[in-house]
């Protein structure tokens, strides 16, 4: 009888029970859409802030002692090295998930056929890494120096065979030396000599226009400088500082154990900092302040708009919803005098009515749903140019939510309900 | 023995007095109708002796127990399995079949039926209507189908408000001989009526006047048949 009374109410009040349907499923679709891009938009973010380059900077501590002192920028005149074989360290910090990309450099001066002097700085390009979680990189300047315009040739593949014969010259000293792509130059270190392919011409806008890449074993050879490293540039995802953070950066022994680990546990740019400097032997890890605190800025406020818009979706369903579960309500108060006047009780009639606008909301919420993961879908090409991955943690959520969203909505027309005398509405008094 | 007794029985809505200090009985198997003004408290009776409301004041003993102190919940399990109520405008649900009214009454009460649901139309004469929405149904075989909802959880008593007031004299003639079936059959009726004819066919008559037991008839040449009084 239960299901014989809930299917033919649907049947008599279908258009109402439509607009409830389509009320859930417009806050539903907002809601999955918003959850969905929110999910993901950690891993896009990624892509999009990678164009911003490095925020951390990795230097040896003598190093950062003597620039601290004497501001001399990121010459290494300290004689002291970061060591190679420690780089995959960076990707096992508890933050590693957070390491977004990175790049070593080794930088020996070198001369050219003429006599001229240039400096070589030796990186990775895209320098591909199985590291120990299972997890495989390609890390490098291809997607640390985005911004860079390949003026002449193309990007050296390290995955290429023969990549350590190969060197990218910036514009500057391509055009001072006359050097295209294609083009074979000898570059003579204080330790070797080599003759190396030009892959491309790259416009940095800035100082390493006057620079010649090399792969990091190029460098190393030319200036025997094997298995050393200048610095390490770092390109990781970060929260926005607080006070904690800003009392950490000054110094982690001042906190507490909680604050510790609180600070430990949160992906501050100074914490990022901290763990790279206990995995790389006698380093310096500083933050580009400016990036860093950006980066974290942008994905928090893009993440606190979409929250924002994900309440007032449902917030705007559940004000939809009460108005027209109550108006219903309303609408069969002889309806539901008379079941009261034969027996029913409260708890009777409040699970029919839950139970037809649940149904309602159920079918609402399956199509909001899936419109929602078609506006993601517009969302993800419009914006981040790819797809948005649909995260499994959003079907529960929405669920939760549109539940949520119909028992609060519904709560003034159960309030009518309990208060409801059928003599009120069987003799109009 | 009684099947309904009232003491002193008040209901007070601000400075009105709807019933003021009302005896009645009602005796098991008795038809007993209960006459009045507008303004009289017939239906204030009605609700109160149907469950439906609270009396402010007084004594309602229905089979001995006394329900003017029950709470809201313990009245309506009253009304499920002692009473059966007829409203004027039938009241039927208007997505539901005959049958399926008079199932809704056994839903709530015990365990739905449809071949009893069915009898109980049958009882009434709308066994081949069964299935028709209270839309496709005349006045009077709404009112019936009202009858079989309020006869299928066998109640002490029917309380009947104004059952033939929506219905033409045909119609009227149908459900008085219902109820002259049901009371031959030991059902307790109470009925509230304005119409002096359905008054007469009972077996005892109460007047009420702004809230109180005017007088009261007994009719000495019961038969339970309506006799309609045709004006020259």
């Amino acid at each position: 009888m239960f299901v014989r009374m809930i299917a033919k109410a649907f049947l008599r009040q279908w258009k109402k029970m439509m607009m409830i349907a389509f009320t859930i499923a417009l806050g539903a679709s907002l809601a999955t859409a918003m959850l969905c891009v929110m999910m993901d938009v950690e891993d896009k973010m990624n892509q999009e802030l990678k164009a911003y380059g490095a925020n951390i900077s990795v230097v040896p501590k003598s190093a950062s002692v003597i620039n601290d002192l004497y501001d001399v920028g990121d010459e290494n005149i300290s004689g002291t090295y970061l060591k190679e074989d420690e780089l995959g360290k960076i990707k096992t910090i508890f933050w590693a998930f957070n390491i977004v990309d990175y790049a070593p450099f080794v930088s020996t001066q070198v001369q050219l056929e003429n006599g001229d002097e240039v400096l070589a700085a030796g990186t990775w390009f895209n320098h591909h890494m199985d590291l120990p979680t299972g997890e495989e990189l390609d890390a490098g300047i291809a997607s640390l120096r985005s911004w860079w315009t390949i003026t002449d040739g193309q990007w050296l593949d390290e995955k290429n065979p023969g990549s350590e014969a190969m060197a990218m010259v910036g514009s500057a000293c391509a055009e001072r030396e006359q050097i295209h792509a294609g083009d074979h130059i000898r570059l003579k270190g204080k330790a070797a000599e080599k003759e190396l392919e030009v892959a491309g011409i790259f416009d940095a806008g800035g100082e390493e226009d006057d620079l010649i890449y090399v792969t990091v074993d190029t460098a190393q050879e030319l200036g025997d400088l094997d298995g050393k490293i200048d610095s390490i540039e770092v390109s990781a995802l970060t929260t926005p500082d607080n006070d904690l953070a800003r009392k950490a950066a000054r110094d982690p022994g001042s906190l507490s154990v909680s604050q510790y680990e609180t600070w430990y546990c949160t992906a501050y740019v100074s914490s990022i900092c901290y763990q790279i400097e206990e995995v790389i032997t006698d380093s310096v890890a500083s933050a580009v302040r400016q990036v860093a605190d950006s980066e974290g800025q942008i994905l928090n406020k893009t993440r606190l708009l979409m929250i924002l818009i994900t309440i007032l979706s449902m917030v705007g369903a559940a004000l939809g919803i009460c108005n027209l579960v109550t108006a219903s309500v309303m609408e069969r108060s002889q309806e539901i005098g008379l079941m009261k006047a034969v027996g029913a009780h409260n708890a009777s009639i409040n699970a029919l009515v839950l139970t037809e606008v649940m149904c309602t909301a159920v079918i609402g919420g399956v199509i909001g749903f899936y419109a929602g993961i078609g506006f993601a879908q517009i969302i993800g090409h419009s914006v981040f140019n790819s797809a948005i991955s649909i995260r499994p943690m959003v079907v529960p959520v929405v669920a939760v939510l549109v539940v949520l969203v119909t028992l609060i909505g519904s709560i003034p027309a159960i309030r009518m309900l309990l208060n409801l005398r059928p003599t009120e509405v069987l003799h109009g008094r | 023995m009684s099947l309904l007794e009232l003491k002193n029985v008040s209901k007070i809505y601000g400075s009105l007095h709807a019933l003021d200090h009302v005896n009645l009985t009602v005796e098991k198997g008795e038809w007993l109708a209960i006459m009045g003004p507008s303004g009289s408290g017939k239906s204030t009776m009605m609700n109160i002796i149907g469950a439906l409301d609270k009396a402010t004041e007084g004594e309602i003993l229905l089979d001995g127990e006394d329900i003017s102190k029950k709470n809201a919940r313990a009245l309506t399990d009253i009304r499920r399995d002692k009473i059966g109520l007829i409203f004027q405008q039938f009241h039927l649900v208007s997505y539901l079949t005959a049958v399926e009214n008079v199932m809704l009454a056994q839903y709530y009460h015990s365990v739905p039926d449809e071949k009893e649901a069915l009898e109980a139309l049958e009882r009434v004469g709308l066994s081949d209507r069964a299935h028709h929405y209270p839309s496709q149904l005349s006045g009077g075989e709404q009112q019936r189908v009202c009858v079989a909802r309020a006869l299928i959880n066998y109640p002490e008593i029917i309380l009947a408000d104004e059952p033939t007031g929506n219905l033409d004299e045909a119609n009227e003639e149908i459900v008085v001989e219902l109820f002259r079936k049901l009371h031959l059959e030991g059902t307790t009726l109470v009925v509230v009526t304005h119409n002096p004819e359905v008054a007469e066919v009972a077996q005892r008559t109460v007047v009420l006047r702004n809230g109180r037991v005017d007088r009261e008839m007994i009719n000495e040449n019961f038969t339970g048949k309506i006799k309609h009084i045709t004006l020259q």
